[in-house]
């Protein structure tokens, strides 16, 4: 599953734009790959995030994966429901399971990413 | 040929047969000629029998005596029911749980050990047990590191045993952590220096020894309230090398201490000239992901019976290899054991009548010392062990004192302290009577 | 494995008040409690109250529910699980050593001191080293004290360097202690001979390396036949060569680290020399060394000169402490008890039976289960599941099958190279009925797989409990009595 207007990194973690502002989580892929997951660490409101710095990381029984900020910017939310339901990121990677939203202070580091099509036949290629 | 290889000659022909193999040797073919071991290892061999009187020479060769050393390893009685309980083939020859179905005696062994160290401690969670309480206390320094992320500098307490910050000052200077000194005043933790050191925001954690290394029972209430105020981010971390305190001291966890670790060598593991020994390290639920060291988890089966598994172990080397909590991939589940069957076996009560046994027949020996004429107690509110001052040349004293048949305390000066200070610890295992003779050798110095 | 009821409740739901399972000496004639203010102890800490029968029952009930090498085949690759024995316990409950106290004159402890020489100096024999430390409690330990001391070694040559190679099937606690070091890693991939590829060796090998850990024979049970060279490319660069020795038990009495190039290397006293596992410790993992890192070594040092015995605690080129006192001494005395009991040429026999034995392993298995590196291996034999795949069946349905069949299962899903890994290590302690019987029972579990596949998934059966919810445990975490949502 492989969702359009949302921009992809080769470490799997996917960014969706809202004007200034970026949601930022795993992919499907990505949850797939982890299985069951238990506990969901996000950053903290107002951190200020680099491009490629470490910002959450993801746990599941047999995994913990960190999570790098696919962009720039300034954590205005994080999604607190992952505290009691990590499960969630397995469920809906890529709606409900989102981790954490950035107020964007580079938009043109997108121009760095893979839109959807790229990023499924990125998919292709790892797997085959 | 020895009686520990099963397999006969007959048996090595045959099998040797089913490999295809003309001679043992080509099994080792692998070994590049210029790299193999022509010669034979230079080591005799001895029968059971033989053995068995080798050894006891050499335990013979240790000089028996009545003692009064502690300093972080510490004679207590053992019930005979530890010793019997904890040799039972199952628990002694089983490798690590890892095969969870066939080994609850171990793991539910450690949630009932981590239980048992959560009550005494006041924390939240404990890990299933370290090498020792050294580097129990370097692994929470590093926790604390994680914790802290960019922070650097911690406050360690020189009322810390000796060798506790040596191990830690092993672990953490290759690390680029930085480690600050505070200083001792009339033994204690100087809290106007702690004061003042809290003032760098570098601070991630600071170390206290509780009891700490000279016996004395910091006043952890008001260096919590300190570290609180002065710096709220920063964990307070306690260091505890005789736990048996815990029976009468309020516990770390009631103060705020955020990692409560030490040495539970104390509950049913013999001194065994310092090891093995049992590192205990507990902390609060909201950090338990940042703990080092193995974890035992309660969980259902498929047919949602109760048990139990290792858990958290994505945090392991094993899995997050170089980005692990800890390198360590064991705990030290024999000692552990032994320490869980003697703590259900103390109970409530005997816990607290232990400690107070303890505690009175240490102040007994410091109200007797107090009178002597060459000795002085160093003042302060102790619960096992003291230090003692004496006008004396302590060497001397020792030496004095072991020909005839008492090693009275550990010199200070074996840590690079004052010559003229010696470290006292009186268990259940020193009777009245001991504490007599011991304060009449000091009455014999010249 | 069946205890008569299965299952036994905590401690905590047992006993009632009043009740001990352990009385003191009355406390006659005793200055009063001199503790109090906020430091006084108000609230009792929640230990159960037993009596001793109620514990002795308890434990002995737990102790039903477990598995250990005594109770039968455990051929756990790369644990080592062989024979415990019984004489060891015995020396080391000795009351001359266990009461032995740390901080005692040497004068008092002469045996002690000397026991620990004589160990130093049959595991010098052993590995062609010229020094020993025992401090280390554990292999994990061991590898730490091993990276530190190249550290120190490399920083009084003026730089302590920035990476340690570790090839692609190393255990993970090397990445981890070399991490725990101050390093950085940097892995090595192995060719198809399952050893360390001298090309991608070449490649990464610079003055910024420090050095590499080796594990020889590495996790696959393969002698890394270019060991020389490797440590002769490693030297050429000024850097060292560590080797991880838990599977020694392989090359005792033919092949000795020191003469292989080996700078500074590990042991593991609880593998190799017979000491118990104790359901997760204590080990011991002396660290052995070539004489130039001598100086590095962990301080104290135990000094015979002379035949007395002290610790000399001058080392101003030490790496310091890394065990609160001098290591696991009674751990220590059974491997002594062990090696003792063999001699040289018992030693060198057990590696010898123990490379017949997983090579026999080997020949009867190999046309059942699939040997993805089909080389010679010395002490351990790896399959995986691949035959067994097509018909949905993994290792960790194997390795649960046979616990039904009364067979620890093997190691699995390591080494990481190798995928579904079931990793066989027999010991020299194993006979041939037994290892027959293992043989049997594997070929059985590959027929099942093939016509009753369910019978693997469901396994085992038979337990104290069966699979556990292990995502459960993690999710809702449950790590002491009452605390949680149970």
């Amino acid at each position: 599953m492989v969702l359009e207007d949302f921009y992809y990194t080769k470490e799997h973690e996917w960014v969706q734009v809202d004007g200034e502002t970026g949601t930022i989580g795993i992919t499907d892929h990505a949850q797939k790959q982890l299985g069951d997951i238990v506990f969901v660490e996000v950053p903290e409101v107002d951190t200020e995030l680099e491009k490629g710095d470490e910002a959450a990381s993801i746990e599941s029984v047999k995994a913990v994966a960190d999570v790098f900020s696919p962009v720039s910017g300034t954590v205005t939310a994080v999604n607190e429901a992952l505290e009691d339901e990590p499960e969630m990121v397995n469920k809906e990677a890529q709606g409900a399971g989102w981790l954490f939203r950035l107020r964007l202070s580079n938009k043109s580091e997108l121009n760095d990413l893979m839109n959807a099509a790229a990023y499924a036949k990125y998919l292709e290629e790892e797997e085959g | 040929m020895s009686r520990f290889f099963p397999l006969s000659d007959n048996d090595r022909r045959e099998m040797l047969r089913k490999i295809g193999a003309d001679k043992i040797e080509s099994l080792f073919s692998s070994i590049p000629e210029s790299g193999q071991f022509k010669g034979t290892l230079n080591i005799p061999s001895y029968s059971e029998q033989e053995l068995l009187d080798l050894f006891r020479n050499l335990a013979d060769s240790n000089t028996p005596t009545q003692s009064f050393a502690g300093a972080g390893v510490y004679a207590h009685y053992i019930p005979a029911s530890v010793d019997s309980l904890a040799s039972r083939e199952e628990f002694l020859t089983a490798y690590t749980p890892y095969q969870p179905e066939i080994s609850q005696g171990t793991l539910q062994a450690i949630f009932e050990y981590q239980t048992c160290m959560c009550a005494l401690t006041g924390m939240e969670v404990s890990n299933a047990s370290m090498y020792d309480g050294a580097t129990a206390f370097a692994e929470a320094i590093l926790m604390a590191k994680r914790v802290g992320k960019k922070k650097n500098t911690v406050l360690i307490s020189d009322a810390i045993h000796p060798h506790y910050r040596k191990v830690a000052q092993s672990y953490l200077e290759n690390l680029g952590i930085r480690i600050k000194a505070i200083p001792t005043l009339n033994h204690k933790v100087d809290i106007e220096t702690l004061s003042a050191e809290l003032e760098n925001e570098d601070v991630f954690a600071v170390a206290v020894g509780y009891p700490n290394f000279f016996g004395i029972v910091e006043p952890l209430d008001e260096i919590a309230l300190t570290v609180r105020e002065k710096a709220p981010k920063a964990l307070l971390v306690s260091v505890t090398t005789e736990p048996l305190a815990f029976g009468m001291l309020t516990p770390p966890g009631e103060f705020g201490v955020d990692i409560a670790c030490g040495e539970a060598q104390s509950f049913g593991n013999y001194p065994g000239f310092g090891g093995p020994l049992l590192g205990f390290l507990t902390t609060r639920q909201k950090l338990v992901r940042n703990m080092p060291g193995r974890v035992v988890g309660q969980t259902t089966d498929v047919d949602g019976k109760i048990g139990y598994v290792l858990t958290l172990s994505a945090r392991e080397q094993h899995i997050r290899r170089e980005k692990a909590t800890s390198n360590i991939c064991s705990n030290q589940g024999w000692c552990m054991l032994r320490a869980v069957i003697y703590l259900a076996l103390l109970g409530k009560a005997g816990l607290r009548e232990l400690a107070e046994l303890n505690h009175r027949r240490a102040e007994t020996a410091k109200k007797a010392i107090s009178r002597s004429t060459h000795f002085e107690v160093v003042p302060g509110m102790s619960f096992n062990e003291f230090v003692v001052r004496s006008d004396t040349d302590l060497e001397d004293f020792v030496e004095h004192s072991v020909v005839n048949g008492m090693f009275p305390g550990v010199r200070l000066s074996k840590f690079g302290l004052a010559p003229d200070e010696m470290l006292i610890t009186v268990t259940e295992m020193n009777t009245v009577e001991d504490i007599h003779r011991l304060v009449e050798l000091m009455e014999a110095v010249k | 494995m069946k205890t008569l009821r299965g299952k036994e409740k905590t401690i905590f739901q047992m006993g009632g008040e009043g009740k001990r399972g352990m009385d003191l000496p009355k406390p006659e004639g005793l200055a009063p409690i001199a503790i109090s203010g906020p430091c006084m102890r108000s609230t009792t800490p929640d230990l159960p109250d037993l009596s001793e029968i109620e514990v002795v029952r308890h434990f002995t009930r737990l102790s039903k529910l477990n598995y250990g090498v005594d109770d039968g085949f455990y051929p756990l690759g790369s644990c080592t699980m062989k024979h415990n024995p019984k004489i060891n316990e015995l020396i080391a409950s000795l009351d001359g050593f266990k009461w032995s106290h740390p901080m005692l004159p040497y004068g008092m402890v002469q045996g002690t001191l000397k026991a620990m020489k004589m160990l130093e100096d049959a595991l010098n024999e052993i590995t062609g080293m010229d020094g020993c430390s025992l401090q280390p409690a554990a292999g994990a330990h061991g590898e730490l004290t091993g990276v530190m001391m190249i550290r120190a070694c490399l920083e009084k040559r003026g730089n302590p360097r920035q990476f340690i190679l570790i090839p692609d099937s190393a255990h993970g606690t090397n990445p981890a202690s070399s991490a725990f070091s101050g390093y950085e890693v940097k892995e090595v991939a192995s060719d198809e001979t399952g050893c360390v590829d001298l090309a991608k060796l070449e490649e990464v090998l610079d003055e910024n390396v420090a050095g590499m850990m080796l594990t020889n024979p590495n996790t696959l049970g393969i002698f890394e036949k270019n060991i020389q060279k490797i440590a002769d490319m490693l030297h050429e660069k000024g850097a060292l060569l560590y080797m991880d020795g838990a599977n020694m038990n392989a090359m005792m009495g033919k092949a000795r680290p020191g003469e292989l190039g080996v700078d500074v290397m590990h042991l593991n006293l609880h593998k190799t020399f017979s000491t118990p596992h104790g359901g997760g410790g204590p080990g011991a993992g002396p660290v052995c060394f070539l004489k130039h890192m001598a100086p590095f070594q962990p301080a104290p040092v135990v000094d015979g000169e002379g035949g007395y015995h002290k610790l000399d605690w001058n080392r101003p080129d030490s790496i310091g402490k890394v065990h609160g006192f001098y290591g696991n001494f009674l751990v220590a005395l059974k491997a002594l008890a062990y090696i003792l009991s063999l001699g040289g040429k018992g030693l060198e026999q057990s590696t010898e039976d123990a490379v017949l034995a997983a090579n026999y392993i080997r020949a009867s298995l190999k046309d059942n289960f699939h040997v993805p590196f089909d080389i010679p291996t010395l002490h351990e034999v790896v399959f995986n599941d691949k035959k067994q795949a097509e018909f949905g069946i993994s290792t960790l349905d194997i390795a649960k099958r046979l616990i039904d069949y009364g067979i620890h299962p093997p190691t699995i899903y390591f080494p990481l190279i190798v995928h579904g890994a079931l990793m066989v290590e027999p010991t020299e302690s194993e006979s041939k009925e037994e290892m027959d019987y293992f043989i049997e029972i594997m070929k059985k579990v590959a027929k099942e797989a093939s016509i009753s596949p369910e019978l693997l998934h469901d396994a085992p059966h038979d337990t104290p409990v069966r699979r556990l919810d292990e995502t459960k445990a993690a999710r809702n975490l449950v790590l002491r009595y009452g605390g949680g949502d149970e």
